[in-house]
């Protein structure tokens, strides 16, 4: 479990997290829903180590992350952040193949290169897997991206906006892909998400942050209701039921 | 069957073509540097054979040793940076040099430049540069801000501020005394013997720790957030990898003079020509290509100019030619 205690992050005399307690990392699919500003990214990016923790302690598994060494962290957390921008010019398969540096240390066997075709075809993009990353489309990019997060053969995934700039179908692939890899592979997913109906339809979980704070944890029907979204996003939005999800109507 | 034909038969035919492919390409480069080495050294030999061949390996050799050096510091750099045109030389270490250098005439006059031992001097040159740049380096990366484009912003100050500081000394130390300082404006391969072996060993070492951390040099590439996640110590590594390009910069400015500018060169040219993004693949290959410059580059200005003109000259033009090629090719596509 990703077990985070007391977690503070202050810019300049602003606690963006505020004091946070939870556990993460419950097996299926956890989202982070809650408005920009809120502290979901900058909680994701404290329990991936891209931030230091001014107050409090985050374990995984029980390995304290500012403590534990790097190597040994990336073999049961991976993090994908939503900038992927890369300087340098790679194929989906050396991308790919970068998953497997926390075991091998940047040297690859069979059983590494069994993992990299696995995750490309997981992926599907088998069909692309020696083609450079600037001549993909966004949604194979992204799935490029995750591909090498499966490489890395983690327990725990934590994704920060994996929806974003990414088309309706690609969004809807996503989310069915995240659930296989869910229920078939045994991830633990925890993922950011500003479209709280893709959170209410693929979830197991939600977590809302209003103000650096969790608000609410739960399932979608006891997380996605008029009141809890009154709160976090201070709108009156109407929740309907759909095939057994709840959905918020939000456009009008 | 051993286990690692079972693993090429897993990855399929492609990756093994280009991995075939950079290898074609690299031994090519080598047969080009071989063949241009060979030519300098052995052709057009007047006089005592012994004498020529002689004078002509020591220059050769600072050659090597400023390729090893200038072509490995700028790839280093720019992965660690993520950008593709920058060189060591925005950290101001050429004006440092030109600084250095002009303070020891200015306070002790110019027979002060040419009688102190050139070890002495050449270490003195050595400590300051990696302490100036590390320590640049450190502080600006290592700190809250921890900006690429400050790092720049701080090194281009810095620079100019070397230079003025350069200027103003020398607008007031004596004219005859600062013919003798111009010779060390330009970069010149002449160098003392005694410094080649002293400039080679720390060059090695420098290498050596490179290869230790090659295969983490790569994952970098990706950027600080990728790296992070894949388990890199990204702040020590980086610390570690500024700490070689200050060493393998400074002992080939010691050397020889300022020559950054071909840095920025080879390094694009290597991963145009190799299109991989492994250090172990563009490294080499960017050392070979700045030896073929400069040994190319020496053939051309001494048998062809009669040294009518600059080394910075012949390589900046050709090699100008040569990238802007390339980078128009490359939108082109």
């Amino acid at each position: 479990m990703i077990v985070l205690q007391s977690v503070t992050k202050r810019y300049a005399d602003t606690a963006v997290v505020d004091d946070v307690s939870i556990e993460l990392g419950h097996p299926g699919i956890t989202s982070v829903i809650g408005a920009n500003g809120a502290g979901k990214s900058t909680l994701l990016s404290m329990i991936g180590r891209l931030l230091p923790i001014d107050d409090g302690t985050i374990t995984v598994d029980g390995l304290d992350v500012t403590t534990t060494r790097g190597a040994l962290l990336a073999r049961r957390l991976a993090v994908l952040r939503q900038d992927n921008h890369l300087t340098a010019r790679l194929t989906v398969r050396d991308l790919v193949a970068f998953g497997r540096f926390p075991h091998g240390r940047g040297r690859l066997g069979p059983a590494d290169r069994d993992a990299i075709d696995q995750a490309i075809a997981y992926l599907d993009l088998d069909s692309v897997g020696d083609r450079f990353l600037d001549q993909l489309s966004g949604g194979q990019r992204q799935r490029a991206f995750l591909a090498m997060t499966l490489a890395q053969d983690t327990h725990y995934l934590l994704l920060d906006e994996p929806l974003n700039s990414l088309d309706l179908r690609h969004c809807v692939q996503t989310m069915r892909l995240l659930r296989r890899a869910a229920d078939e592979l045994g991830k633990r997913i925890v993922l950011v998400l500003h479209d709280i109906n893709f959170a209410a339809a693929h979830s197991d979980r939600i977590v809302a942050m209003r103000a650096g704070r969790i608000h609410a944890v739960g399932t979608p029907t006891e997380v996605i209701t008029t009141a809890v979204l009154r709160e976090v996003y201070g709108l009156d939005i109407a929740v309907e039921e759909f095939g057994g999800h709840p959905m918020a109507v939000y456009h009008l | 069957m051993s286990t690692d034909t079972v693993g090429q038969a897993a990855t399929g035919t492609v990756p093994h073509r280009r991995r075939q492919q950079v290898r074609v390409r690299i031994l090519t480069l080598t047969g080009v540097a071989v063949l241009l080495v060979t030519t300098y050294l052995f052709t057009d030999v007047t006089g005592s054979w012994d004498y020529v061949v002689q004078l002509r390996a020591r220059k050769l050799a600072a050659m090597l040793l400023v390729a090893v050096a200038v072509a490995t510091a700028t790839v280093l750099f720019q992965t660690v940076t993520e950008n593709r045109i920058l060189t060591p030389a925005i950290m101001g270490l050429d004006s440092l040099y030109l600084l250095i250098q002009t303070v020891v005439v200015y306070l002790f006059g110019a027979s002060a430049l040419v009688a102190t031992e050139p070890t002495l001097q050449w270490t003195v040159e050595i400590v300051v540069m990696v302490l100036f740049a590390t320590a640049l380096f450190r502080w600006i990366f290592t700190g809250a801000g921890r900006s690429i484009h400050l790092l720049v912003l701080v090194g281009v100050l810095f620079g100019v501020l070397f230079r003025s500081v350069t200027h103003l000394l020398q607008r007031m130390i004596d004219p005859a005394e600062f013919a003798v300082l111009q010779d060390a404006f330009f970069a010149s391969f002449s160098v003392q013997p005694q410094l080649l072996g002293l400039s080679a060993a720390t060059i090695t070492l420098a290498t050596v720790g490179l290869l230790l951390i090659g295969r983490q040099v790569d994952v970098l590439g990706l950027g600080r957030a990728h790296a992070i996640g894949l388990g890199v110590h990204h702040r020590q590594l980086v610390a570690a990898v500024f700490a070689l390009v200050a060493v393998l910069v400074a002992v080939s400015t010691a050397l020889v003079g300022p020559i950054t500018f071909l840095g920025l060169i080879v390094a694009n040219l290597a991963y145009h020509l190799i299109g991989s993004h492994l250090h172990r693949h563009t490294v080499p290959a960017a050392i070979l290509l700045a030896v073929i410059f400069l040994v190319g580059g020496h053939l051309l200005l001494e048998r062809i100019f009669d040294l009518g003109t600059v080394l910075a000259v012949v390589i900046e033009f050709v090699g100008g030619i040569f990238f802007i090629i390339l980078v128009t090719r490359k939108g082109a596509r």
